[in-house]
């Protein structure tokens, strides 16, 4: 058995911090300490996708969810609670049953995982990817990607109708 | 032994539970929306894995960059429900707010 690599060292690092910062989320009893270790999350998410040599889509996951979902969220969180009543603000009912069901759907998935003869072709080296992506959007993709624009403006325009306070006519 | 496809397979099942657990025992609404994000990122992890370890094109990482877009989405919309609902009932705890409930 050959040893471990540093590359193999960093992948477990960086799956740790991934699923750490994940049961964080899921168990921590302060909303704001959810919030903050879902920053981990993503962190760790977008090391893996370099790890993937999905170096385009790793800048996308810093940019997007930790630049502007997680500020969303962290906003929202603020916004709506009276932060100092941890009791209130992020209470957890069902813990047992629903500790039952992830058991039964861990269980099931990685015995599909490692049950499966998956056929997998040698990594290539990495590239960057941006040439391809950009291709693909512009060509194989380009229906989805203008539906994606027209999908962006509607959230947009709903975002902005559901959060504005009704002036009502006295 | 090396990182292969199953490596990544099992973080993002492992990430994937935790989000559910998240979503079925939270009572506050943002707790919910972050399970989701969180089972949203494991998908992502599977799809660029996949495209790792097969044949090599970019359909992968195109199918992330679009699922990303739809949580950014997703995040803006439920947030701002979030919101419109805490101006009406003054909490986010989905069970005080069953008004429809018959």
């Amino acid at each position: 058995m050959s040893g471990l690599g540093v590359g193999d060292v960093l992948f477990c690092v960086v799956a740790l911090v991934t699923v750490v910062s994940a049961a964080g989320v899921a168990f921590s009893p302060n909303i704001v300490y959810s919030a903050f270790s879902l920053m981990g999350t993503f962190m760790g998410v977008a090391a893996l996708y370099v790890f993937l040599a999905a170096d385009f889509v790793a800048v996308v996951q810093v940019l997007i969810y930790v630049g502007g979902i997680l500020v969303l969220t962290l906003f929202a969180v603020m916004l709506t609670h009276r932060i100092a009543d941890v009791r209130i603000s992020n209470r957890s009912v069902g813990r047992l049953p629903s500790l039952m069901i992830m058991a039964l759907v861990a269980g099931v998935m990685i015995k599909a995982i490692l049950g499966a003869h998956w056929h997998t072709v040698d990594a290539a080296t990495p590239a960057p990817t941006t040439y391809g992506i950009g291709n693909s959007f512009l060509g194989e993709y380009l229906l989805p990607f203008e539906l994606a624009s027209v999908v962006l403006l509607a959230a947009l325009i709903g975002a902005v109708v559901l959060s504005r306070k009704e002036l009502t006519e006295e | 032994m090396s990182v292969g496809l199953s490596h990544y397979l099992i973080v993002s099942l492992l990430v994937f539970v935790l989000g559910l657990y998240c979503v079925l025992t939270r009572r506050n609404a943002i707790g919910i929306l972050m399970g989701v994000e969180l089972v949203l990122n494991s998908a992502n992890i599977n799809y660029l894995a996949f495209a790792r370890y097969s044949s090599g094109g970019y359909d992968g990482q195109v199918f992330a960059i679009f699922v990303i877009m739809l949580a950014a989405a997703e995040a803006a919309i439920g947030l701002a429900i979030v919101l419109g609902i805490y101006q009406t009932f003054q909490t986010i705890d989905v069970e005080a707010t069953e008004t429809l409930r018959g």
